[in-house]
């Protein structure tokens, strides 16, 4: 007999601000710089260096806070996290403890197990460790403390999720939230949104959690969702044999696609918080509330109702194209400029998608602008090219940009609109093509495809199909 | 009422704030920590019901910074630090993972 078990899964996500500089020191956050040349006094922990709070973290993880149903806590402060690890030279992490930014919030997510809320227990500001490098040739480890400082905001949920599918859901819901709020890019490749998963099984009906681990090192969805699925079916295995689960952090290897125990003698998680004596508290008064929540860009659930009303498109384009904020921005653009709504969707909705498919794109990637797009939509409307042609020209916009109209002048591609031009075209087609004349002529429709497209072929694609389709009828009448 | 720290207690603290003690420090490290205890325990004979916890010794909150950019690259200076360097990374001993 086989017992039933559910998932239990939280999850601590950290979300990397895209502030200017860093949360305590007046360094840049630039991704990719040279190793240490973004760093200070303050950042490297020096001794007797004093960190100020930048404001923008603040207005930032407010705004993430009320987006996410938060209740901000209007008397807020720092605490120290303490432990020994040469990414944090100052061998304490300044974090919130006792009164996070944040508290008691929600979001709702879709997945394939339908809508559900996933709470969210609170929200903290904390500041970013180092970069750690393994140095292969004399076995030691290089550090790079251009992220020590980077802002964050860790996210911690309540235990809500049942799947692989739900966390998806949820991680999904807080990038598109972070992004529309522009507070960060959520690049899990680049680890500007990174995913700790707190999970336990336990009989499917009980009551009481299961021993919980904790895994760490979770870098692209397709990571988390392996690390879930390895991680309940080895949970599942200990309990089947009797035996127990061990509360303990995990390290997931996405090469091996399994995780193992991190030392837990050494790591003690005993941080002995206490208050940050270097900074002082946060008074949030109910005005800045206001004013933050009233400086909140238009959300996913506006911007797509508004494109309903306000452009007249169809409910499943508006769904597509808000899915991020930046095809959103580009549809809004081109469809202004150009005036015809429908047509920048269906270009968005379908040859977008499917050359960022094809280059492994996300839309965040996307580099186009949409006056561009737009011009590509008035050339076709105003018959100077055919749709066929668009698309190639589509193509040299998708991936550099080109001026549209520049493109069709310099490449010849205009479409041939002078009957006389195209008359004497078709006639010699016909004359080379006798059977398919005498096919025609003795009833078979099908035989005008093939003399349709020997005339396109001769005209390089540059004819308009309809007017050739009259033309090759009517000199076939004769 | 004098405090005891354990064995045990300052072995784990050891541990935490990764020192080597030998076992004359260990002592010794006992007794300065029984009378920060007892300290606290004077502390705690003051009545201070009603009175607000302080989270900070001013009476000052808010201290912000504007979000711009005022450090450029001070790679030298801040590896001028490093006990070990590699190119322009400081060099520790290997951790794990």
């Amino acid at each position: 007999m086989t017992k039933q078990y559910e998932t239990v899964i939280g999850l601590e996500v950290h979300i990397e601000l895209s502030t200017k500089t860093k949360i305590f020191c007046g360094c840049s956050t630039e991704f990719g710089g040279a190793p240490n040349t973004h760093t200070c006094p303050v950042c490297t922990g020096m001794p007797g260096t004093l960190p100020v709070l930048n404001r923008q973290v603040v207005e930032y993880a407010m705004a993430l806070g009320l987006a996410t149903n938060c209740r901000i806590t209007q008397v807020c402060k720092f605490d120290r996290k303490n432990y020994f690890y040469p990414d944090n030279p100052q061998n304490y992490q300044i974090s919130q403890l006792y009164l996070p930014i944040a508290r008691d919030g929600y979001v709702e997510i879709e997945s394939g197990s339908g809508k559900k809320k996933v709470r969210i227990h609170e929200m903290h500001m904390e500041e970013d460790a180092g970069k750690l490098v393994h140095d292969e040739w004399d076995d030691t480890s290089l550090v790079d403390y251009n992220r020590s400082g980077v802002p964050l905001v860790e996210i911690v949920s309540e235990p809500d999720m049942r799947s692989a599918d739900e966390v998806i859901a949820y991680l999904e819901k807080l990038r598109m939230i972070a992004q529309y709020l522009g507070v960060s890019d959520c690049k899990l490749q680049e680890g500007s949104m990174r995913a700790d998963v707190n999970l336990s099984v336990r009989e499917a009906g009980t009551e009481t959690f299961g021993t919980r681990t904790e895994m760490k090192n979770l870098n692209s969805f397709k990571a988390i969702a392996h690390a879930i699925e390895g991680e309940r079916e080895r949970q599942i295995e200990l309990l089947e044999a009797g035996k127990e689960v061990v509360q303990e952090t995990r390290r997931w290897d996405d090469n091996k696609e399994h995780s193992y125990a991190m030392r837990s003698k050494e790591d003690a998680q005993d941080y002995r918080y206490f208050p940050e004596p270097d900074l002082v508290p946060i008074v949030i008064s109910d005005e800045w509330i206001a004013e933050v929540r009233s400086r909140q860009p238009e959300l996913r659930s506006e911007k797509l109702e508004r494109y309903k009303r306000e452009f007249d498109i169809p409910q499943y384009d508006a769904e597509i194209i808000t899915e991020s904020k930046k095809m959103a921005d580009l549809f809004e653009a081109a469809a202004t400029t150009c005036g015809k709504p429908k047509k920048v969707a269906n270009w968005l909705m379908v040859e977008t998608l499917r050359l960022m498919k094809e280059h492994g794109m996300e839309a965040e990637d996307l580099s186009f602008s949409p006056a561009n797009l737009a011009k590509l939509i008035d050339l076709v409307d105003a018959g100077t090219i055919n749709s066929s042609v668009a698309k190639k020209v589509f193509e040299k916009i998708f991936t550099d940009d080109v001026d549209p109209e520049r493109y069709v002048e310099e490449n010849g591609l205009k479409m041939v609109n002078d009957e006389g031009a195209l008359k004497e075209v078709i006639e010699k087609v016909i004359a080379s093509n006798p059977q398919a004349a005498a096919d025609y002529k003795g009833g078979k429709e099908k035989a005008l495809g093939a003399l349709m497209g020997q005339t396109m072929r001769a005209m390089k694609g540059k004819a308009d199909p309809g007017i050739v389709t009259r033309m090759l009828k009517e000199l076939l009448k004769d | 009422m004098a405090n005891r720290i354990s064995d045990e207690t300052i072995e784990y603290v050891g541990i935490l704030a990764k020192l080597e003690l030998s076992d004359q420090e260990k002592e010794a490290a006992k007794a300065d920590m029984e009378k920060m205890l007892d300290y606290i325990d004077t502390l705690n004979e003051l009545d201070t019901s009603g009175i607000e916890p302080m989270s900070h010794v001013f009476q000052v909150s808010n201290v912000f910074r504007e979000d711009v950019v005022t450090n450029g690259d001070n790679r030298e200076e801040i590896l001028a630090n490093a006990p070990q360097r590699k190119d322009d990374c400081f060099k520790v001993p290997r951790t794990i993972g």
